[in-house]
């Protein structure tokens, strides 16, 4: 089905994006729904996105829900071996 | 049955007198034929639902499917169009109504029209097609499993839209609906729900659900395709719009 469903997250970051360009963004959006590209009936999709540069300035990625959360896992596994000094 | 088309981009008056984007297509020969807009799933207005609109062209008819992002996201790539579109929360539904409304009246101003206009859509755009009927005047209308026609969502769903129950009563035109079994939203508890509330307002209607098929059943570029559950399909809704349309 279509989920709807949307979750929008504030970033400040850079992502490496349409032809090749690292770009600043700041905009996550996150939905679980039909993919786009990937081989499964819904995925798990994010957008890291900057909004004020037009539709094109994204970086997708469409994971299926085991794989979002193996992410989900290695992020916060990377983030609690950082010093607590380095990430604030 | 013409398999000579014509297919273009246009633009046409949408909800509120906005310029919206368009797909045309339209079989070889002055008519009089019937017209068709195609509302596109959720992820926009794409590759396969421009060939789903070609197709309508090859079974007769001028086929007009609106580009519901195109407010959003003018000129951008369907897939960047769709990611913004879902970002600003989606297509509202008085929106969606008046664009249908405008792609309807673009058709049948076309010199070929018989003034009559169906619609159709999957997914998201099989809600949408109910809605549209039962807010304008057309003459067919056909929902692909569209979810949240009826039913309550689950607990703690944080919904962007809601069901259509308390519109179904004035729902103008015939509709065809058709559901895999397997499917989950709508699943066969609501799709049985739809064709009860539609049976009690006297709306006719013809519902078909097939058992080895999930959603998107008519997706070809998706796992979710099931060839005979499409092909089949493809018959009832060539028979539908013949029925309705024609003439």
């Amino acid at each position: 089905m279509c989920t709807y469903l949307t979750v929008r997250s504030a970033l400040d970051g850079s992502a490496k994006g349409p032809g090749g360009a690292w770009f600043h963004v700041t905009d996550a959006t996150v939905s679980f729904d039909h993919p786009v590209h990937a081989m499964a009936e819904h995925t798990l999709n994010i957008d890291l996105a900057a909004p004020a540069d037009g539709p094109a300035a994204r970086v997708a990625v469409e994971l299926t829900a085991a794989s979002a959360r193996e992410l989900v896992a290695a992020i916060q596994a990377a983030l609690a071996a950082a010093p607590a000094a380095l990430i604030g | 049955m013409s398999e000579t088309l014509s297919a273009r981009y246009v633009t046409f008056a949408g909800d509120g007198g906005d310029q919206v984007q368009g797909y045309l297509a339209s079989p070889e020969g002055g008519g009089p034929r019937g017209g068709v807009v195609v509302i596109h799933h959720l992820p926009g207005f794409d590759r396969a639902t421009k060939e789903i609109t070609r197709r309508f062209a090859v079974l007769g008819y001028d086929a007009l499917c609106p580009n519901l992002y195109w407010r959003e996201a003018p000129g951008a790539a369907p897939d960047d169009a769709a990611a913004t579109a879902r970002a600003a929360g989606g297509v509202p539904d008085e929106r969606l109504v008046g664009d249908v409304a405008g792609a309807a009246a673009a058709l049948r101003s076309l010199p070929a029209s018989n003034g009559r206009v169906g619609v159709i859509g999957y997914c998201s755009g099989g809600r949408q097609s109910v809605l549209a009927a039962c807010s304008l005047d057309l003459d067919a209308a056909v929902d692909c499993y569209g979810a949240f026609v009826t039913g309550t969502p689950p607990e703690g769903f944080p919904l962007q839209v809601g069901d259509l129950v308390d519109r179904l009563p004035g729902l103008r035109a015939p509709l065809l609906g058709l559901f895999g079994r397997q499917d989950s939203y709508p699943g066969p508890e609501q799709v049985a729900e739809l064709d009860a509330i539609l049976t009690g307002h006297g709306r006719p209607h013809e519902f078909h659900s097939y058992h080895d098929a999930g959603h998107a059943f008519f997706a070809v570029d998706r796992p979710s395709y099931r060839v005979a559950a499409a092909n089949d399909g493809w018959e009832r809704i060539a028979s539908f719009f013949a029925t309705h349309l024609g003439g």
